[in-house]
């Protein structure tokens, strides 16, 4: 079809996930990796780029093993990573509840809600290892909810029929965080990691086929150094501010990930983005960042619209029976509970039709007036208190006397960096962990699974995997004026010359919203052929348009911010073309993906098997990106369309 | 709203810094302090001028990374709410608004309103952690926790380490970021066999950062936005206490 955007390669396989029973296929691979002696460990240098759950737990145990480690982060603290803003909880097999959980039923779970584009190997190891990371965290002293009895807490979450989630408040994220943020500078305590704060990564360094090492920039001077090692990990995050407009800090971004695709990594499943339902609707113009409401709100809150268009009463002078409960009324069988995709689109067919309330449209209401009846203000409080706060802080109403207003936004990208069982790049030496790699969640990935993957890499598979990996290390020998070390600085050098010494008149961050309208409105929760390719227009547009005109201020041997957002958005501008490509080749509806033109007569997200069960792996190409396929088999859970009705 | 700004303008740390006069128009109310900057750099790069810096990164209270000290208040008026959190409504047209950065000597100013906090790193690095190597983890029940610890320690463990304390406190003291950590950590049964030597090491790491003394002014816990109590300094002194002896 579009092959004036995009040219077919070689078919791509994971050469590394073992066969077998798939019970037995994590200790197989474990067995059949080679190791590292410990005393040869210290002589093997590895680089972990970010210090979010899946970088920092892989830097600390990495570290624990007596690697040598590097470890970069672009906060000023490596305590502030954005998992630290992840709310809602952490899934993980204990079955502690004895209602019928398993580590089976979550591997199927997570392959189902994925809309059946993960690899079955992957999901069920990290199913496997999810209740080893409950023991990991508690043991570091990561406070749970517990109950009276002194045991941990669960609850039902994000489209689960099992209670399987562990949570500390709404504040699960921080507090694992934390866990990893202490057991890493245990370590550099300890003198086996060397932690680089306010560091950004700028390039990747290849030598002689193999990933050796980064060129960073000390965001304090301004200083450009090259650092090197055996091996590279980029546990870098998502790229969901390509939006602009996200839940994402509004650090983060897709430059260490996008230079490492620029150099050979192949990128996998770009266009799988995950639009959350409950997040507090834009209040306008000056608008940067959206907040994300914890999707536990919608255990107890009910959604809902006016069933008369562009009704304007207060929400408590409209009658039940003037409600729209949609979601109940849709999905019987889950309700309010249905998975993200679904919940966010649903907002948007009622929004679209002119039910949305709030300014210009945009919102639904969540509803918690029943849950206050039901188990009163103060068992509310006690579960939702600080959202609830938080609401109020950002809009100036209050949840416990009218309804919230939320609307969907981008909150997660399945997509990433493509990586084999081992979490390998197709770069010896590159190593991707947590959600900068594409593995575990297929199409959509469920609530309270994030934090399980990121842990899981981080604590459990990276380390174990890496090892057979560098059990051919220590590498040859390479230094600063190694031509390739040289030429990759030089690409920096250059890139930080050229925007300073731009004679333009555009900031970065109009360049940013621009393209994040773009992506929103064409890329977003619907896409269609039509739109795509007009987007591809725009954004190649606005990308010439950005070289002539932007403007940085300032010099580089400074704190630059503007210097570090104009590196980054240029990446989104690269970042964003590819995916309205892969959203455009891929004419099924699958997860967070929904084209417009493939949809079930009741408007359900409609899948195509038999063209699309692969993962798209694009490789970089100065004329257009090269698509490799790698098939996906399901001998387990047999794919079925999904429903929640 | 209309609005006059002083803000603290620094070029780098060897810099010698001045209050800087900025009338900013039109601000919306729904716009967060911190939109309400962008809006203001905005304006300065179209005229050529460096923008103002400022540390932030989540915008939704929980990074720890904004640090404003605004009309004389870390984080400003609100009660319990990060600057990224506070909104325009807040304020009123016509106001003029101070906002510097934080001002201790444990955090040195890297340039405008940005601080350098890398002295709290260094206080974790010195024992407030669990020693609990990758692996080793009995199951996670093998401990029942009573749920009134659990819940005091997850209250002292939400601390973001944004340094409102210290910036709040008259001796830069960093005692309610340390007494949190040691609380967190002091009320878990997994934290006891460290505790005497975290206790010290941390103290030993904050004295030596050049944080000051606690004199029970109570600023700290007045300004922190995770409501973070006195308590845990008292928790902290008894800690450090019978550590001391025991050590003795």
């Amino acid at each position: 079809m579009s092959t004036d955007y995009y040219r077919d390669g070689e078919a791509v396989a994971d050469a590394k996930a073992p066969a077998g029973p798939i019970n037995e296929r994590w200790e197989k691979r474990r067995f059949s990796g080679r190791l590292v002696n410990p005393a040869n460990r210290r002589k093997l240098r590895v680089i972990v780029v970010g210090t979010g759950l899946a970088g920092a737990s892989a830097a600390a145990t990495l570290g624990e093993l007596g690697y040598r480690v590097a470890n970069y982060c672009f906060q000023d603290s490596s305590r502030r990573a954005h998992s630290i803003a992840a709310q809602g909880g952490i899934n993980a097999a204990k079955n502690y509840r004895n209602d019928g959980d398993s580590v089976h039923r979550l591997f199927y779970d997570t392959v189902k809600g994925g809309d059946f584009r993960s690899r079955e190997s992957n999901v069920h190891r990290l199913a496997e290892i999810s209740t080893e990371i409950i023991d990991q965290c508690v043991a570091q002293g990561v406070p749970f909810a517990r109950e009276y009895g002194g045991l941990l807490d669960n609850r039902s979450f994000g489209g689960a029929q099992v209670s399987r989630t562990f949570y500390a408040r709404g504040q699960t994220g921080q507090q694992l965080l934390l866990g990893a943020y202490q057991a890493l500078q245990r370590q550099v305590a300890a003198g086996t990691v060397d932690l680089h704060t306010r560091h950004e990564m700028l390039e990747l360094i290849i030598v002689d086929g193999k990933a050796r090492g980064i060129v960073v920039r000390d965001l304090v001077t301004g200083a450009i150094s090259t650092e090197l090692a055996d091996a590279v990990v980029l546990a870098t995050g998502g790229y969901g501010n390509v939006y602009f407009l996200s839940t994402n800090a509004m650090g983060c971004n897709v430059t260490a990930g996008w230079r490492a695709h620029r150099k050979g990594a192949y990128f996998a499943n770009p266009c799988y983005t995950q639009i959350h339902p409950t997040c507090i609707p834009q209040s306008g113009e000056h608008q940067s960042k959206l907040t994300l409401m914890s999707e536990s709100l919608r255990n107890d809150g009910r959604v809902w619209v006016p069933k008369q268009k562009g009704d304007d009463r207060h929400p408590a002078d409209i009658p039940e029976d003037e409600r729209d409960y949609y979601l109940e009324r849709r999905y019987p069988a889950f309700g309010n509970l249905v998975p993200r995709d679904i919940a966010s689109r649903a907002a948007k067919v009622v929004c679209d039709e002119g039910h949305g309330v709030g300014p210009g449209g945009l919102g639904v209401y969540l509803d918690f007036a029943a849950a206050i009846e039901r188990l009163g203000r103060k068992a509310v409080e006690a579960k939702y208190g600080n959202l609830f706060d938080m609401y109020e802080r950002i809009t100036g109403e209050n949840p416990y006397e009218r309804p919230m207003r939320i609307y969907p936004a981008v909150h997660y990208t399945m997509g990433g960096l493509w990586v084999d069982y081992d979490l390998s790049s197709n770069i010896p030496g590159l190593f991707v962990t947590g959600e900068a790699n594409f593995s575990d969640h297929g199409a959509n990935r469920l609530g309270a699974s994030a934090l399980m993957q990121g842990l899981s890499d981080g604590y459990f598979v990276l380390p174990n995997t890496i090892s057979d990996y560098l059990a051919d290390g220590p590498f040859e020998a390479v230094d600063e004026t190694h031509e390739a070390v040289v030429a990759a600085r030089k690409e920096v050098d250059d890139r930080i010359a050229f925007f300073l010494g731009n004679d333009g008149d555009r900031t970065v961050d109009s360049f940013h919203r621009e393209l994040g309208r773009i992506m929103w409105e064409y890329c977003g929760m619907e896409r269609t052929d039509e739109g795509l390719r007009k987007a591809i227009g725009l954004i190649r547009g606005l990308k010439d348009e950005f070289y002539r005109r932007v403007k940085v201020t300032g010099k580089n041997e400074q704190l630059n911010q503007e210097l570090e957002k104009a590196g980054r958005v240029a990446d989104f501008l690269e970042l964003g073309e590819l995916m309205c490509i892969d959203a455009l080749h891929r004419t099924e509806s699958c997860g967070g993906h929904f084209r417009a033109e493939s949809q079930t007569e009741d408007g359900e997200a409609k899948r195509d098997d038999e063209q699309f069960s692969y993962v798209a792996a694009w490789e970089f190409g100065e004329d257009g990106p090269v698509l490799h396929k790698e098939a996906l088999e399901f001998e387990y859970v047999k794919p079925t369309q999904r429903s929640y009705k | 709203m209309k609005l006059s700004l002083r803000i603290w303008r620094q070029s780098d740390a060897q810099a010698q810094g001045k209050m800087v006069s900025y009338e900013i128009d039109e601000v919306s109310e729904d716009a967060s302090f911190l939109e309400m900057l962008d809006v203001l750099n905005e304006r300065l790069i179209s005229e050529g001028e460096d923008p103002v810096a400022f540390d932030h990164d989540c915008r939704e209270g929980i990074c720890g990374a904004c640090s404003l000290v605004i009309d004389g208040q870390p984080h400003g008026p609100q009660a319990a709410t990060t600057t990224c959190q506070l909104h325009m409504r807040k304020f009123k047209d016509g106001d003029s608004i101070d906002i510097e950065p934080w001002r201790a000597g444990a955090f040195p100013v890297i340039k405008d309103l940005v601080v350098d906090r890398s002295a709290f790193d260094r206080i974790i690095q010195a024992g407030g952690y669990i020693s609990a190597p990758t692996g080793t983890a009995p199951d996670a029940h093998a401990v029942p926790i009573p749920k009134q610890d659990a819940d005091a320690a997850f209250s002292a463990a939400a601390c973001i380490g944004c340094g409102a304390c210290v910036a709040a406190c008259p001796n830069g003291s960093g005692m309610l970021f340390m007494g949190a950590k040691v609380t967190h950590l002091g009320l878990m049964p997994q934290g006891q066999p460290e505790r005497h030597t975290r206790v010290l090491g941390m103290v030993a790491a904050h004295d030596e950062a050049g944080f000051g003394g606690c004199t029970n002014t109570g600023e700290c816990a007045a300004a922190c936005p995770k409501e973070i109590g006195l308590d845990v300094i008292g928790k902290l002194n008894r800690d450090f206490r019978k550590a001391a002896i025991r050590a003795a």
